[in-house]
């Protein structure tokens, strides 16, 4: 369907007007932010976009308080920028999906929201669901609705935004969110492994996040054609603890090997390459699928998988996360996956496929009847029109 | 007078009581239905005691078929239910009604797996909070939100408050460690949300349990993220001549980087208070007291302790005294938790617990101060600084009906303080029946329209726990 109506609101009641308008005119709305991540999800059915391009700007930034608020439209790079000026981050670290979609353009803070969209630091500090404290948006029904707010702790009320967090656009458009923020850590190190098969990495990955030691990234690339396995481990704080806990971390860890050790730099750029999924995002014409499993049973899951399916992987979160890559042939490798997920627990998303696949396959587990029920029923209690990203994450929802 | 007002108890259902009772008989063992008045009269009230109704019965299951069975029947008899855990809701979440049958899950008692691989227990939702952490202390692990009651509160409870404590400056509150759920939903189906893995599959509806109140269905079971314990923990008392430079000296500790493990305040009338009930040495000639908790090896926290000592001197900051053992860390955070209790033997109290942008700590204080006073009543104040989560503790008479009035008045006026700041009416202890008709202070018409039909996608008959949260005449108007 080609898209003739973009809209772009300059503010919340402008959007509440488009909303009340398309309503009428019973014409369901594409949410879109900066565009990158179009491929997450079922390709929607909507015949007019409305755009928060022209939504942006930080409007709150209380360093002291650690507390961030920002209209949906405004780009990541300008928040950190800000953050950064002020030796803060948003601790969980938000994936870039540039390199996995090879799209072009700056992604938005209410995507992030939007999608949930947590990077390695999630294992230790939460996700983007964890950290959002506040939102502001326009449901189906052209309404302005405000959930949480600015302060730490906030218990009053349903919490609306942890719904919304994560809806993809299907329950209403975002136009405000308030993060809270940590202090950026003075310094980084990894500590390297070489070697370890999966199952003996995911356990080196358990003992060193059941350590005191605060590791905040743990991630396992498997041997591959052109490289054997590492095991890799992050450790950030002041440098002097730093310091202490590498050296401790590296006694713990002594019985799966003898580590080698990145410093700051070579680390930073190791985790941001590891946050973006950059050892698997080419070839891009591969399928890419996310799985969140127990860490334990994630090597069993992959040694269910490569029984059927060719294609490579690489773990972080310890383990609770596994990337994949396989052929974009078939079923992309679904029917398998579904499979070994029901015997492991846990769920998977097909996060990068053509086009005609995602819309033809279940993009995110497919739900119990009792929880589809819920989940058709939350739908309807924000959006009764369908009016929002109509079939983003479910056929027919 | 009790000003928070109850619905009237439908009398259709009070004339029924001996058919209902009857039919609860026959799902569930004797030893788990109370229908005598007197044992009933346990469950009549929770921690707002000033406030108490007799429930038609009291079921405790001792499985989640039980309570499938019983949601299932009361359900088709049209029957409210109030969940319970244990009974410690300082907002009145847990007080029953005339016409509601309370389902409490203190039989659910269990720790069902522990599994450090993959850091998470699974344990049955009567499962107290501290239960958890005794469990798995041995090994070097614990439960991370600690709210005072821990040593009595369920985690169902827990989950039904998102509730908070003195440690959620670093760690997070209940919402942050709940990774799944088995709840019950008010027909008497059973729906597993999560489980033991990080993050939803499609909507966050756990996101939207954790905190509902028990409006949502009743959870039988969860898995909470367990986490390994640093090497050490010291608290440390920091003592201030004013309130201004110990709320400076928090934000200036952030500023710098530094996000301690816990910062608590109290004001000289909590530290007198708790200090005459625990005997855990601090300091009397203080007029503000922060407890902040370092961690780590001993250099780790020498290191930082040393970097919070030198921000707290440029605030002036008259003593420091470092817990010597670990007996004195125990008897520092003993004081801390016991604030509320020791308050209870000096005085009865409400416990107000807005949170502020922490910028605004000493403006609400100053303000808290002088709304107490014009009512002519004392408050002591000891609350969670790093987060901006006031806990003023108002103190009264409850046999003087004119007096609870006051203190009653005096609370809101300190909530809708709280909220005019930017703040909220209640960070940690939930809205039960103590904060539902300040609601419109935070929220508008259409956002509390928006939060009630979600819940009415979980229960569209309104019998679970129907009393609490949301204005009563907010429902009639939605």
């Amino acid at each position: 369907m080609t898209r003739q109506i973009i809209h772009k609101p300059q503010s919340e009641s402008d959007v509440a007007e488009i909303v009340r308008e398309s309503l009428g005119a019973k014409t369901p709305l594409a949410i879109e932010g900066g565009g990158t991540r179009a491929g997450l999800g079922r390709p929607s059915q909507a015949p007019a976009t409305l755009s928060t391009a022209l939504l942006t700007g930080v409007t709150l930034y209380e360093p002291a308080e650690m507390v961030i608020s920002a209209r949906a439209g405004t780009p990541v790079s300008q928040i950190e920028r800000a953050l950064g000026e002020n030796g803060q981050m948003l601790p969980f670290e938000p994936m870039d999906h540039r390199a996995v979609y090879a799209s072009a353009g700056d992604p938005t803070i209410g995507a992030v929201a939007a999608c949930n969209i947590s990077g390695p630091r999630r294992i230790q500090s939460g996700a983007a669901r964890d950290h959002l404290i506040g939102l502001r948006f326009v449901n189906g029904r052209g309404e302005a609705v405000k959930s949480g707010g600015r302060v730490m702790k906030n218990v009053t009320g349903l919490d609306l935004v942890k719904l919304v967090c994560g809806s993809h656009g299907t329950l209403g458009v975002i136009t405000e969110v308030t993060f809270k923020l940590l202090p950026r850590p003075r310094q980084t190190a990894t500590l390297v492994i070489a070697g370890l098969d999966d199952e003996r990495a995911v356990a080196c990955m358990s003992a060193a996040l059941g350590s005191p030691f605060e590791v905040s990234g743990a991630a396992h690339l498997p041997q591959t054609a052109s490289q054997g396995a590492r095991t890799v481990l992050r450790v950030e704080h002041f440098p002097d603890s730093v310091a202490y806990r590498m050296e401790a971390l590296e006694k713990l860890l002594s019985p799966f090997g003898a580590p080698s050790r990145l410093d700051h730099e070579p680390s930073l750029s190791l985790w941001r390459d590891l946050r973006d999924v950059g050892p698997l995002a080419f070839p891009a014409q591969r399928a890419l699928w996310r799985m969140s499993v127990a860490p334990t049973r994630a090597p069993r899951l992959m040694a269910a998988l490569r029984q059927t399916l060719r294609g490579d992987c690489f773990y972080d979160w310890g383990g609770g996360l596994v990337w994949f890559a396989t052929e974009a042939a078939g079923d992309c490798g679904a029917q398998a996956i579904r499979r070994a997920i029901g015997a492991t627990g846990g769920h998977a998303t097909l996060v990068r496929a053509p086009d005609e696949m995602r819309a033809a396959l279940d993009v995110f587990e497919p739900l119990s009847p009792a929880l589809m029920k819920l989940t058709r029923g939350v739908k309807t209690s924000f959006d009764p029109q369908g009016l929002f990203n109509p079939g983003r994450m479910y056929a027919g929802v | 007078m009790s000003q928070i007002a109850f619905p009237e108890p439908d009398p259709r259902i009070l004339a029924r009581r001996d058919e209902i009772v009857a039919g609860l008989a026959r799902l569930v063992a004797p030893e788990s239905l109370i229908t005598s008045e007197d044992e009933r009269r346990a469950f009549e009230t929770d921690a707002l005691t000033a406030y108490r109704r007799m429930p038609l019965a009291v079921v405790l299951p001792r499985s989640t078929e039980e309570v499938s069975a019983v949601l299932a029947y009361l359900h088709g008899q049209g029957v409210k239910v109030v969940a319970r855990g244990a009974g410690t809701s300082l907002a009145g979440g847990a007080i029953p009604q005339e016409d509601a049958v309370v389902v409490g899950v203190s039989k659910l008692n269990r720790i069902l797996e522990v599994n450090y691989g993959d850091r998470v227990a699974r344990v049955q939702a009567g499962v107290t909070n501290l239960g958890i952490t005794d469990a798995i202390m041995a090994d070097g692990f614990f439960y991370a939100p600690d709210p005072s009651s821990q040593l009595a509160c369920t985690i169902a409870g827990n989950i039904g408050m998102n509730s908070g404590g003195a440690h959620c400056l670093k760690h997070g509150v209940t919402t942050n460690h709940i990774l799944g759920v088995r709840m019950v939903l008010i027909d008497g189906t059973v729906v597993d949300i999560g489980g033991d893995h990080l993050d939803a599959n499609g909507y966050d509806l756990l996101g939207v349990i954790v905190g509902s109140e028990g409006q949502l269905g009743v959870v039988t079971e969860a898995s909470v993220r367990i986490l390994r314990a640093a090497e050490g923990a010291r608290p440390v008392l920091f003592g201030f001549d004013s309130s201004e430079e110990a709320g400076a000296c928090v934000a200036d500790v952030i500023g710098n980087g530094i996000v301690p493990v816990a910062m608590e305040f109290m004001d000289k009338p909590a530290i007198e208070i708790t200090e005459a009930f625990a005997h855990a040495g601090y300091p009397l000639d203080v007029a503000a007291m922060l407890i902040i908790e370092v961690e780590g090896s001993p250099a780790e926290m020498e290191t930082q302790l040393a970097r919070i000592v030198e921000i707290a001197r440029k605030h002036g900051v008259r003593t420091v005294r470092e817990s010597q053992s670990a007996l004195e860390a125990a008897l520092i955070w003993k004081g801390r938790k016991s604030a509320f209790g020791a308050t209870g033997r000096v005085a009865d109290y409400i416990c107000m617990d807005g949170t502020v942008p922490t910028s605004k700590l000493s403006y609400v204080l100053q303000r808290t101060d002088e709304i107490v006073k014009s009512y002519g009543l004392r408050v002591a104040n000891v609350f969670h600084a790093g987060d901006g989560n006031m806990h003023p503790l108002i103190m009264y008479n409850v046999n003087d009906p004119a007096e609870q009035a006051k203190a009653e008045e005096a609370g809101n006026d300190i909530l809708k303080l709280c909220v005019e700041v930017g703040g909220c009416l209640t960070g940690e202890h939930g809205v039960g029946i103590e904060k539902r008709d300040l609601m419109r202070f935070q929220f508008t018409p259409v956002d509390l329209d928006q939060q009630m039909r979600v819940r009415a996608v979980f229960d569209p008959g309104w019998l679970l726990n129907p009393a609490k949260v949301f204005p009563l005449d907010q429902r009639d108007a939605a």
